[in-house]
């Protein structure tokens, strides 16, 4: 009886366990969802061939975003140019022959620590070392060298991570017969880690699309009548063009702000899709 | 270099001759102790005792694979057709291409079947197509495994089951055609009959390589061996034939052990 009552207790709580970490996995979503709708309802009604093609006009208050749309392609991919094959050469180094000694163990905190310097920190560091030290002036070389200073950290822990997660076995089997370390790292471990890899790359890549501080002295343009035409023009950005027209541009049509908005987060979301998508596959394949 | 190895070839039957070898990890394990052996070409050498003897170390040094492990220091020689295979300066991815190992628990690389066999002769640098072939249908035959997978060359290893993943592991360390194959308890987790498939392809095997094995149980090892070495905390108590030692031996110890009296 005693037994019974106890029984049926624990199920109570347990039951009760339940239903608030659903509540709470719900708590957390929601302002995600949220802001997802509500952008999309507000800026929706901007999304048009033109806004997504045409020229910004009458000081931006109309016509479309192209410019700043061509500006984060560029800026991602001269970002993804530098800090791909650094970080992924960085994290190879880190995971397969960094000895664990103190040196290592400092690197790898100071990589951590990197993480979460504050992006506008990045910019001015940016504006010191590349536009003024080296010359290169506000210019998207400039800011994705900024940027990829800032996703490095990403792509390094990320890529180790995921270097380091593919057993131990498989480097052993793969030189007792009579692999070289480096054949070992090219054939075995990179192809199993690439999925992990990939993962921080687009994470770390997403980041750097969306971010306004780093880019704000070292590259980004408030208004450009032409698309850039070499890696040392300055160039207009999404998030950048958000804050302009969000602060510096009086009476801004409302829903052009959100239409902005709108993409950029069609953007960063794109990618951070790709990352899931890639990474549950990649799971589901995996043969260990 | 190539006439004294064809003079020590003649001069000794013996393939390896380990002299005076001991090894200490560099958390102070000293996990071999001043051991010198001979070991017969063409024959199962069998080396066994309790855990933590140095079995597996002695393998590993005999393909130097323990270059990857933290060992504070060595000493000794070993003589592989004469040539002394702890030197620095010898070339390590030929003599593993040499020393082939199959380790206890089978390690499908994350690749078909074909590929895994042929994934130390590509890295040899082997891309003739026909040459691969020949190689994969040769060593799983060998390994006793072509009947079973001869049909699905192309699926990933890893869907084999345990008995069958182990032979072609056996296979893919044969496909480099080496001299001499390592196995550390190979059939640790098989059940009895690919246990048995294996200990006959072994009996095979020997007519072609130079075989050391590290057996699963001390009846493995009685069903197994031409010759028989007990280790015991890192040393070699006995060495003897295996008919010899298993029902004669010498040491009080290696006597124990094999009567199961071993504490
Ligand atoms: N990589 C390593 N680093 C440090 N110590 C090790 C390493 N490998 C083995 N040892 C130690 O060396 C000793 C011998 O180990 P070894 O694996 O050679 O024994 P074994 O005879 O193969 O035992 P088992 O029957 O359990 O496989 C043990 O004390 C073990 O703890
Ligand atoms: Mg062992």
């Amino acid at each position: 009886m005693l037994l019974k009552l106890f029984s049926r207790n624990r199920h109570t709580v347990q039951k009760l366990g339940f239903t608030l970490i659903t509540l709470v996995a719900v708590i957390t979503v929601l302002p995600i969802v949220g802001t997802v709708i509500f952008i999309l309802v507000k800026g929706g009604s901007a999304l048009s061939l033109e806004f997504l093609t045409g020229f910004p006009r009458d000081g931006m208050r109309a016509g479309g975003i192209l410019p700043a749309i061509i500006g984060t392609l560029y800026l991602t991919f001269g970002t993804a140019l530098f800090s791909v094959p650094l970080g992924i050469a960085a994290a190879i180094y880190l995971a397969e022959y960094a000895k664990d000694n103190r040196a290592t163990r400092a690197i790898r905190l100071a990589i951590i620590n990197l993480a979460g310097i504050p992006s506008v920190v990045y910019g001015l560091f940016g504006l010191g070392l590349f536009v003024l030290f080296l010359k290169l002036g506000t210019s998207i070389l400039a800011a994705s060298l900024t940027l990829s200073i800032m996703t490095l950290p990403v792509i390094i822990s990320t890529a180790e991570e995921a270097i380091r997660s593919v057993p131990q076995s498989f480097r052993t089997v793969s030189i007792s017969l009579g692999a070289t370390r480096w054949q070992t790292i090219r054939r075995i471990v990179l192809k199993e880690a690439l999925p992990g890899i990939l993962t921080g790359v687009i994470l770390g890549l997403e980041r750097a699309a969306g971010e306004t501080a780093p880019i704000l002295f070292t590259g980004a343009a408030f208004f450009l009548p032409r698309l850039p035409n070499s890696p040392f023009d300055a160039t207009m950005a999404l998030p950048y063009h958000l804050f302009v027209i969000s602060t510096q541009v009086p009476e801004m049509p409302i829903q052009i702000q959100y239409g902005t908005a709108l993409v950029l987060l069609i953007f960063v979301l794109t990618m951070n899709i790709v990352a899931t998508v890639i990474r549950s596959r990649a799971r589901a394949k995996r043969q260990w | 270099m190539v006439l004294s190895s064809i003079v020590n070839r003649l001069l000794h039957m013996n393939k390896i001759q380990i002299q005076n070898l001991s090894l200490q990890y560099s958390d102070g394990t000293e996990s071999l102790r001043n051991v010198s052996m001979e070991i017969r070409q063409n024959a199962v050498t069998v080396l066994f005792g309790p855990a933590g003897g140095g079995k597996s170390t002695l393998l590993r040094c005999l393909n130097r694979l323990n270059d990857l492990a933290e060992v504070k220091t060595s000493s000794g020689q070993i003589l592989i057709d004469g040539v002394n295979i702890l030197d620095p300066k010898i070339d390590v991815v030929a003599l593993r291409r040499k020393v082939g190992m199959v380790f206890a628990r089978p390690v499908p690389l994350p690749m078909s079947i074909r590929e895994n066999v042929i994934y130390g002769l590509e890295l040899a640098g082997e891309k003739r197509k026909s040459k691969l072939d020949e190689a994969v249908e040769r060593s799983l035959k060998l390994a006793a495994i072509w009947d079973e997978v001869k049909d699905r060359l192309n699926d990933p290893a890893i869907a084999l089951s345990g008995g069958q993943q182990q032979r072609v592991c056996l296979a893919r360390a044969l496909a480099l055609q080496p001299e001499i194959v390592l196995l550390d308890e190979p059939t640790s987790g098989l059940d009895p009959i690919s246990t048995g498939k294996v200990e006959a392809a072994l009996q095979e095997l020997k007519k072609e390589f130079t075989i050391i094995l590290v057996p699963q149980s001390v009846q493995q090892a009685g069903r197994t061996a031409d010759a028989a070495a007990f280790f015991l905390q890192g040393e070699l108590i006995e060495y003897a034939e295996g008919k010899n030692l298993f029902t004669a031996p010498k040491h009080k110890k290696t006597e124990d052990y094999i009567m199961g009296r071993f504490g």
